[in-house]
């Protein structure tokens, strides 16, 4: 990826049309960095599990407890033990793209 | 029971508590503005939406209370967002409810429609678009709840115009939104935090908005006074504290005395409540209570640890919190620690300026010619620092200005606000020139509701704190801070059909009083020296005790 160590954050959010809006808009007003983002509905699609991709700085706390105040998500978990496979997969489509 | 989205949502919000809404109508919420001629709740027709979100602040601010108001699609909503942004700032209960265009026609450009749910995201704590009638009975409750819980803030619902024209049959009615239950202090945090306030030579406490939306003024002036703990407040604090205690320092920060900015350089233990180590309050981070240990309790998690690592911290209700800590805390009177802040005010009083024409002055005469308890509503600039330097502000919920956003144009909606809620006290407005021309339109609502306002307008023909900081800042080069032409103001208000009086402060003391003691809104313009700063002030980037004390150098 970028050279820096990077962590996911798991999400599991209401899956609703606004919901990556709130998201995505507090990552940009409060200068955080996303790396990345995946994202299905899961349950039915009542809920969605999302994965961000965040670097693992000192802002990562700032960024769960922020996260953590938004009214969609249900869950904030930092997932330091899942392997980012899944996004190096991605780039690799996105290199072929 | 037959409802129509929009008798449903008059329904929800009478059972909500709310009794006066302000707002204005347009195309996209006429079905709301029918159904609320059908209903009882007292409708205010503000000039503009803006001062619809402020007068909904006014009574939030002055009452505890969440508050509601209303606005119709595309200009409407766009104009209310500085009020939400504002009130999201300093965390403040209102309930928006914007008309939208049909659900059918969203996103298809059409007349009045802007994306009021992506427009409001970020200045709202959260904010929902009503897809149909039956989800009202969700969201409207919902909204209140989410506007009184926590860190209290606007909460905006979007409604379509179908949705407020759909019917629906109902046999109930949900609950009324109401505030969650604050987490409860941990016991053995507490106890950690007793210890460390014991073991403290120079503790101090900092107070802010957080306390007064709990209603914790009572401990922590408890908590004070048993521990000897010397009190300083943000802008948003003021009135926690009596203002006569001795161990009260005032505001802290940009525009504080200089013996409340050495107090915190001192201090080795800083008990923060209810505060959020705002850059107006700490100047520069690194320079701030350099030497102290820090205590930080407040209902909002994000904020611990977002600009200043304390040692011990509690996310709960301060008022729980302190009820709690003052019984586990050991008494002192902290003779040395006082004696060193008697002799630090003693070295650096805070002097009466010398000229009976300048605005601290009138700020002062003002005090002394209202009513003892008055509620005052305070713009943005010179008069708001210099009101918040010395204004005796004796309660909580008594000094409502625009800390977080600084918004001029705040006070005069506010004060009709507080004036609705509190119809037999006096309201006071302190403004400038500058900040009464951004919601003057008003003069004509505060009119037509005889609301029984006070307005004092600090006239110096600047837009006055951009003109200090040009001088202090900017080599003296003053870029469109003054105001070439000067409109009486007086003869506006006259203008409105309220009285208004043009006042000399320096030659007229008895004016005022005389003024103040008409019955009825009033507008006083008084005229003040054009070129006075507030001192001190701390320059960008400097440590709070780096502050320019007086013009041309230190004091």
């Amino acid at each position: 990826m970028n050279g820096l160590p990077n962590t996911i954050v798991k999400l599991m959010v209401r899956n609703h049309p606004g919901a990556m809006s709130h998201i995505t808009g507090l990552f940009s007003r409060r200068g955080f960095n996303l790396e990345g983002i995946l994202c299905a509905p899961v349950d039915g699609g009542v809920e969605s599990a999302m994965y961000l991709l965040v670097r693992n700085d000192e802002s990562l706390e700032q960024i769960v407890k922020q996260l953590r105040k938004l009214y969609d998500v249900k869950s904030v978990t930092v997932q330091d033990d899942l392997d980012h496979t899944v996004f190096n997969r991605i780039e690799q489509l996105l290199s072929e793209a | 029971m037959k409802y129509t989205g929009a008798s449903l949502l008059m329904e929800l919000l009478k059972r909500q508590g709310i009794g006066i809404v302000a707002g204005i109508p347009g195309g996209a919420n006429l079905p709301v503005y029918d159904a609320l001629g059908q209903s009882d709740l007292r409708h205010i027709l503000v000039r503009h939406e803006q001062a619809g979100g402020f007068l909904a602040q006014g009574i939030a601010r002055s009452t505890g209370t969440a508050a509601a108001c209303f606005a119709t699609s595309g200009p409407g909503a766009v104009n209310l967002l500085t009020a939400i942004a504002d009130a999201k700032l300093d965390s403040v209960p209102i309930v928006a409810v914007t008309g939208q265009v049909a659900s059918r026609l969203i996103g298809t450009d059409a007349f009045q429609e802007v994306d009021t749910y992506g427009m409001s995201i970020p200045v709202t704590k959260h904010n929902f678009l009503v897809h149909s009638v039956s989800e009202l009975l969700e969201v409207v409750p919902e909204a209140f709840r989410l506007a009184l819980s926590g860190r209290q803030g606007p909460v905006l619902i979007d409604l379509p115009k179908d949705v407020q024209q759909a019917s629906t049959d109902l046999d109930s009615l949900p609950a009324p939104g109401v505030a969650d239950p604050a987490p409860e202090p941990d016991g053995a945090v507490l106890a950690a935090m007793a210890r460390l306030i014991a073991s403290a030579d120079r503790p101090l406490l900092y107070v802010g908005g957080g306390v007064v939306a709990s209603g914790a003024e009572a401990e922590v002036r408890v908590l004070s006074a048993a521990c000897g703990i010397p009190v300083v407040c943000t802008l948003m604090g003021l009135g926690i504290m009596d203002p006569d205690d001795p161990l009260h320092l005032g505001m802290l920060g940009m525009h504080g005395s200089r013996a409340t900015n050495l107090a915190v350089d001192r201090a080795d233990l800083l008990i923060a409540l209810g505060v959020r180590f705002d850059d107006r309050a700490t100047g520069s981070v690194a320079g701030f209570a350099p030497r102290a240990r820090v205590i930080h309790m407040d209902i909002d998690e994000a904020e611990i640890g977002k600009i200043r690592r304390p040692d011990i911290s509690a996310v709960c209700d301060v008022k729980r919190a302190l009820w709690r800590l003052n019984r586990l805390v050991a008494r002192s009177t902290r003779e040395t620690w006082r004696a060193e802040i008697h002799a630090l005010r003693t070295d650096h009083p805070v002097a009466t300026p010398d000229d009976p024409s300048h605005p601290a002055r009138l700020v002062d005469a003002l005090a002394v010619a209202a009513p003892e308890n008055a509620i005052v509503t305070v713009d943005v600039g010179q008069h708001q620092m210099w009101a918040a330097q010395s204004w005796p502000v004796r309660r909580t919920r008594r000094f409502l200005t625009s800390g977080g956003l600084g918004t001029m144009g705040f006070a005069l909606p506010a004060a009709m606000g507080a004036a609705l809620a509190h119809p037999h006290e006096t309201v006071l407005v302190l403004t400038g020139d500058g900040s009464l021309l951004i919601n003057i339109q008003e003069l004509a609502t505060i009119a037509e509701n005889d609301l029984d306002i006070k307005i004092c307008v600090f006239n110096n023909g600047y837009l006055g704190l951009v003109r200090q900081q040009q001088e202090l800042f900017y080599g003296g080069r003053y870029v469109a801070s003054r105001f070439d032409s000067r409109p009486d103001f007086a003869a506006i208000a006259r203008g409105f059909g309220i009285p208004g009086c043009t006042i000399r402060m320096a030659h007229d003391d008895g004016a005022l009083a005389r003024a103040l003691a008409i019955k009825g809104p009033v507008l006083l313009d008084i005229a003040v020296p054009e070129t006075e700063n507030v001192y001190p002030m701390v320059p960008p980037g400097k440590s709070n005790i780096e502050a320019i004390w007086s013009r041309g150098g230190d004091a």
